[in-house]
């Protein structure tokens, strides 16, 4: 089998902050009843992570679960276990209304670091970074396409797109981050 | 003269002289200086020529009011016209020419018109080139055209770049003078998040030219106390050179920081574009002064009173060694008093009002100044430039009393609030009469979301002309408590609103009087267009081209308002003011696009196999954002010659087509199969899982908007297939339905598009290709067309689903998009000596149409329903109910007059052009000729070596065989009606 | 520029993370209905200077249909509630009362 690609193949460029792409990440997209209890079962037996709360990330070990909507999670994990995690939800989602769809070739991750992260998607994103806590994710619009967003590290932003506009993703926030173009008050 | 004073000026560096150009010029300033100020320490006081009657300009203001002063400014891809030499930072190098002007400044020939100018007056474009009405197109508007503008656009890209940026706080303040201030302080300890945005270089404002002292200090130090206390306020952000634009619903701001104007080259963004949301704005805009109408009141060395003051104060730049005051209120008694200081010469105050006794006028005439009470200017001479005015009785009708020489003549008209940013977003003026001004009525401010008001004016701008009242208020704004900051200055007597000077003008004079200096307006056009019925100051407004320059009437819309008032006998807040709209001054192009320029002017989608494609000389055709092949043309080949090969080598061969930009969307639940029926026009419910249907879905008004396949993937999932452009329009498409009107049915969908390659397989040795990868039963027994297998191709978890758009046999593969690259290489290795090649979107076409099947976009238009396309099979007949049923019910979308669609083909074998109409015999209503049909799709078929079409034609199928006449330009080509499957009818090429 | 604020992720969201949809609590008329009544549910849409009520779409944000009640007027939102519903929420109408005595009702 032929090695799988992202779709930057991990590029990076240094501004003010850095971005780089993050190279082929697991993603499972789960869609359900996410008060019934076999939800918050089927996940913890899948991934270890805790049903998150309203716009809240839940984190076990290096697997993410997101929440994105009312009756939608986006599950991060490594990228070759996606396939076994979304069997073993299905499985034990069996009988209950409920979608499981692997979707780790769909996107393209982003980290943006440094102290100045923030300032690389302010002018972007029509978000308060100020008032964005951590383990919140943000799902907005990054100029023209969509985009989520949340606070993974100290002076660090990840950021989820479709996989087909990763290079406009990272060209925009490489151009965003160029130096000079701080957001400093003069 | 005007010149620079050996002494003085708080804001420039005389350790830094900065070299610069006006029309070729060397000149020198210091940095600092406003353009202006360099210019007028050069002595080039006219600067540019007026829009109608090319007089000469010169500088009126100081700031963001400034209607003449507009120069182009820089060189090649740094050029741009119509910068405001008044608010400008001077740069080193700057190169500067001036405007409207040829073939120079000084020697002007469009000067002529204002010998014209008595047969210029308002409304003279629509008087006069209103007949001939052919004369308009032809003669008129190519004459106009070459005078109109101001300004030469540059002729190359612009080199700079620009960004905009997000932002939000509980208050913005607009205005960093001591009123901004002030009410940034108030609203910052009281913990709110506050952002003060200043639109020059120089925080402070007014204050420290005109001389307040603020609790006991000079406002320089005052001011300087404050920005520190605000700096160091962890919820405080102050940013300079930021000028707000706009106030829009909701608190939602534009304001345009200048980052770079001031070091042009620096590998900086030029302009940031802030879009900020606000709680709550405090507009801090100060005031700004109106000039006075008398005759001449445009001549070069006519400026503003505060602006002469700035000038001398700020640049230490003298605008002339005699200056005459004129002036309606105590004010500018401060502009005497400066010019005295600088050691300039004030021949006399004319103060229109009938009594100047107030501490000023004392003050001023105690330096030995002659105040001459009740008087005003009767005309200005000079041309270029003043040299004297002529004094006369302001309650006269322009007697000269006696003529004093002079070079610059400063005036006061009183003061007029910037209201704008208050008035944007919908707040309310009231009038003052006292004070001859509009003031924002807080109790009509601007409402937002939860509405209670958003916008409050502080200081000058709600009214506050004093600097005691200024401080009170805007302490109160900002939420302050405890004492304000205490404001001392000279009192100053009432004001005596003059809105001509003197009152009793005769229509000579009243024809030199300047309203709108950059639009040439007079008091004379204001005048006549009342005499001509024009009672709305919006109209008089257009009419007039009033308060409609660059500048939007800063200066002058009061005084025209007033004017108009007067010719129509009413009182001006009966006439009122025109609608304030945003940007408060222009901002930039290049701002409002911000980042959005070259590669990043929109996302350009990317399917895996978008780099092969790159390097394998596609050649690109947008399809919604994303950008397809549409042929692959090798050395020495067209594009047309290309799409041939293609489309031959497919049908003999093999052709590769990346098809992953379809839309893929999974449904599934225990009502998926109800949803699918009632979103598509046939029957998804009952297709067996591992099989394929074709289906159509239309809008709730009957229209097909778009089709694919769709695959039963498990008893309680389907995967739908849409087109290229639709995949997320129908994603959302459904999500409506589940979510607005079928709640209650258990359906989840997901939209998985770029999850997956998808790379059509497609031609006689398509298979072979599939069985060389290996690891898939692909034969005609176990995967028949119409059905679909899953497993594994060349190693990579692949579906297969065999359909076919071409005709032929064909496969089409989905594997993750992270494999795509992989699996489309393996094809082409392993198909090479099967005839293995790519082809684009214009081949698909081709063979797509010689099988006569349609195309989202080509045969529908948003007007079509499938029956008109003969798809009838693929509409349920059972089925009680699906979205748009009901419409194709209704009796236009049953007429059997209907176009319809059918093959056609030209007698002589030529290709039909794309979209051209078949004429009918009669005409319209309109006089057009009717018509009867119209061709949506056209090609040369390689395959039959002759051009084939389809079209929709009035009863088409009824009318096989006949002949139709086609109209493309002046030319008629007949063409035969058949039907529209040109190519293997009976579909024994796909079924192999 | 609107903000809206979405119902079911509490996101104040921005007009341009929104899509709009039009008029509110529109009931779908299928087949068998009169003409009229078809004509009514495709074509006839209020256009209120004053209290009206809106589709809005959580485009850019977590994908949900809303529904806003505002002053087409003076843009004061009234609030906004889940799309599951085939009126006004009795919060939602008190909320408009409070504001707009004269309001004549849904």
């Amino acid at each position: 089998m032929s090695e799988p690609t992202s779709a930057l193949g991990g590029s990076s460029a240094e501004g003010f902050a850095r971005v780089t792409e993050a190279g082929l990440h697991g993603m499972i997209t789960l869609r359900g009843d996410l008060a019934a209890p076999a939800m918050a079962r089927a996940l913890k037996a899948a991934t270890g992570c805790a049903l998150p709360g309203q716009r809240a990330i839940s984190a076990h070990g290096a697997n993410l679960a997101a929440w994105m909507a009312p009756d939608e999670l986006l599950l991060l994990l490594p990228y070759p276990e996606a396939a076994a995690i979304c069997a073993k939800l299905e499985t034990a989602l069996a009988g209950e209304h409920a979608l499981v769809a692997n979707v780790s070739d769909a996107r393209a991750l982003f980290r943006i670091t440094g102290a100045k992260a923030d300032q690389v998607l302010a002018k972007l994103c029509p978000v308060d970074f100020a008032a964005l806590p951590a383990a919140e994710i943000r799902r907005t619009r990054a100029a023209q396409v969509a985009a989520a967003l949340w606070r993974s590290a100290p002076d660090e932003i990840s950021l989820i797109c479709f996989r087909s506009v990763a290079r406009y993703m990272f060209d925009l926030l490489a151009t965003s981050a160029r130096p000079g173009s701080e957001l400093a008050p003069a | 003269m005007s010149t620079r004073l050996a002494t003085g000026g708080r804001l420039i560096d005389r350790t830094k002289p900065l070299g610069f150009t006006f029309d070729g010029r060397a000149l020198r300033g210091y940095a600092g200086d406003t353009l202006a100020a360099a210019l007028l320490a050069n002595d080039q006081m006219m600067i540019a020529r007026s829009f109608k009657y090319h007089r000469p300009r010169g500088i009126l203001a100081a700031g963001v009011e400034e209607p003449n002063a507009l120069v182009g400014l820089g060189q090649g891809p740094r050029h741009e016209p119509d910068q405001r030499a008044t608010t400008t930072e001077l740069f080193a190098d700057a190169a500067m020419v001036s405007q409207n002007a040829w073939p120079s400044l000084t020697l002007d020939v469009g000067a002529l018109n204002t010998l014209f100018a008595r047969f210029l007056p308002a409304g003279f474009y629509y008087k006069t080139f209103m007949f001939p009405r052919f004369a308009w197109k032809h003669l008129y508007e190519p004459v106009v055209r070459l005078s109109a503008g101001i300004g030469k656009a540059p002729a190359e890209p612009d080199a700079d770049r620009y960004e905009q940026a997000y932002d939000f706080t509980d208050v913005l303040i607009a205005g960093g003078g001591i009123a901004g201030l002030t009410a940034a302080l108030a609203a910052a300890q009281g913990g709110q998040r506050v952002l003060v945005l200043e639109q020059t270089a120089h925080w402070g404002g007014r204050a420290p030219v005109d001389g307040v002292a603020i609790d006991g200090k000079p406002a320089d130090a005052w001011v300087a106390e404050a920005l520190a206390t605000l700096r160091a306020m962890p919820n405080v952000t102050l940013r300079r050179r930021t000028m707000v634009a706009g106030v829009y619903d909701h608190g939602f701001v534009i304001a345009q920081e200048s980052v770079a104007d001031h070091l042009p080259g620096a590998d900086l963004p030029r302009h940031r574009l802030w879009r900020i949301r606000a709680r709550r704005i405090i507009a801090a805009t100060g005031a700004i002064e109106r000039p006075l109408a008398f005759a001449g009141n445009d001549i070069p060395g006519v400026m503003l009173a505060s602006a002469a003051r700035d000038y001398v104060v700020n640049f230490a730049v003298s605008p002339g060694d005699r200056t005459v005051i004129v002036t309606n209120n105590d004010d500018a008694y401060r502009t005497a008093l400066a010019l005295l200081d600088a050691g300039l010469v004030v021949p006399a105050i004319l103060d229109a009002r009938a009594t100047a006794s107030g501490e000023l006028p004392n003050m001023a005439r105690a330096r030995g100044i002659r105040v001459l009470e009740g008087r005003g200017i009767a005309k200005v001479k000079g041309g270029k430039r003043v040299r004297a005015v002529q004094v006369c009785a302001q309650a006269g009708e322009g007697a000269e009393l006696e003529t004093i020489a002079c070079d610059c003549v400063a005036m006061s008209g009183g003061f007029s609030p910037v209201v704008h940013l208050f008035s944007q977003p919908g707040g309310k003026l009231a009038w003052d009469a006292a004070n001859g001004m509009f003031t924002p009525d807080p109790a009509r401010a601007p409402t937002g979301a939860d509405g209670q008001p958003f916008v409050a004016c502080a200081g000058a701008a709600s009214g506050a002309l004093q600097a005691h009242d200024c401080l009170e208020g805007a302490h109160a704004a900002g939420g302050g408590t405890g004492p304000a900051p205490q404001a001392s200055a000279p009192p100053e007597a009432p004001m005596q609103p003059v809105w001509m000077m003197p009152q009793g003008a005769p229509p000579a004079l009243r024809a030199k009087m300047w309203l709108d200096f950059q639009n040439d307006v007079k008091v004379s056009d204001v005048q006549l267009a009342a005499r001509e019925g024009y009672v709305s100051v919006e109209h008089t407004k257009r009419y007039t081209t009033l308060g409609m320059a660059s500048d939007q009437g800063k200066m002058s819309n009061i005084n025209g308002l007033a004017i108009l008032s007067d010719a129509l006998g009413q009182p001006i807040p009966a006439t009122g003011t025109t609608t304030f709209r945003p940007p408060y001054a222009p901002i930039s192009f290049g701002a409002i696009a911000g980042e959005a320029r070259g590669e990043i002017f929109q996302p350009l989608r990317r399917t895996p196999m978008h780099g092969w494609h790159e390097a394998n000389g596609a050649h690109w055709e947008p399809v919604g954002l994303w950008r397809r092949p549409y042929c692959y043309p090798r050395a020495g080949e067209t594009q047309t010659q290309a799409v041939m090969r293609e489309v031959t080598n497919t049908r003999q061969h093999l052709g590769l087509l990346d098809a992953s930009t379809l839309g893929k969307i999974v449904v599934k639940g225990p009502d998926a199969g109800r949803f699918l029926d009632m979103l598509y026009t046939g029957v998804m419910s009952t297709l067996p899982v591992g099989k394929c249907r074709y289906g159509l879905m239309c809008s709730e008004n009957g229209f097909l908007m778009d089709d694919g396949v769709v695959v039963r993937l498990a008893d309680d999932t389907w995967l739908c297939h849409t087109t290229t452009g639709g995949a997320d329009r129908i994603h959302a498409h459904m999500e409506d339905w589940l979510q607005c009107e079928w709640w209650d049915w258990q359906v989840y969908t997901a939209n998985l598009t770029e999850q997956f390659a998808q790379i059509a397989i497609v031609g006689p040795n398509a298979r072979e290709l599939l069985q060389r990868l290996g690891g898939l039963d692909v034969s005609r027994e176990a995967l028949p067309f119409m059905a679909f297998a899953e497993g594994t191709l060349a190693g990579i978890p692949a579906r297969v689903f065999r359909i076919s758009f071409s005709g032929e046999l064909s496969y089409e593969v989905a594997v993750p998009a992270s494999h795509g690259l992989a699996f489309w290489n393996a094809c082409l290795a392993a198909g090479a000596d099967l005839g293995a090649m790519p082809y684009g979107t214009e081949a698909l076409h081709v063979l797509r149409a010689e099988k006569g099947f349609i195309m989202i976009g080509d045969e529908t238009d948003g007007t079509v329903i499938p029956q008109d396309l003969g798809l009838g099979w693929a509409i349920s007949k059972k089925k009680p109910d699906y979205l748009g049923k009901r419409a194709q019910e209704r009796a236009h979308m049953t007429n059997p007059d209907r176009w319809k669609l059918v093959g056609l083909e030209t007698l002589d074998g030529s290709v039909l052009p794309d979209g051209v109409l078949a004429p009918a015999p009669g005409v319209n209503a309109n006089g057009q000729r009717l018509t009867q049909g119209r061709v949506t799709s056209t090609y040369f078929s390689p395959t039959l070596g002759r051009g084939i079409a389809m079209g929709l034609v009035a009863r088409g199928p009824e009318r096989m065989g006949e002949e139709i006449d086609f109209v493309a330009g002046d030319k008629t080509i007949r063409a035969r009606i058949r039907d529209q499957v040109f190519y293997d009818k009976d579909g024994e090429k796909q079924n192999v | 520029m609107l903000t809206l604020t979405c119902p079911y992720c509490g996101i104040a969201a921005d007009e341009t993370e929104l899509a709009p949809g039009g008029q509110a609590h529109l009931k779908r008329f299928g087949p068998g209905s009169s003409d009229d009544e078809f004509e009514g549910y495709l074509f006839a849409r209020k256009n209120p200077k004053g209290v009206h009520f809106e589709r809005w779409r959580h485009a850019y944000g977590c994908g949900k249909w809303f529904l806003a009640a505002r002053c087409t007027a003076t843009l004061e939102v009234f609030g906004t509630y889940p799309a599951q519903v085939t009126e006004p929420p009795p919060e939602i109408i008190a909320a408009i009362k409070a504001k707009r005595p004269d309001w004549k009702g849904f």
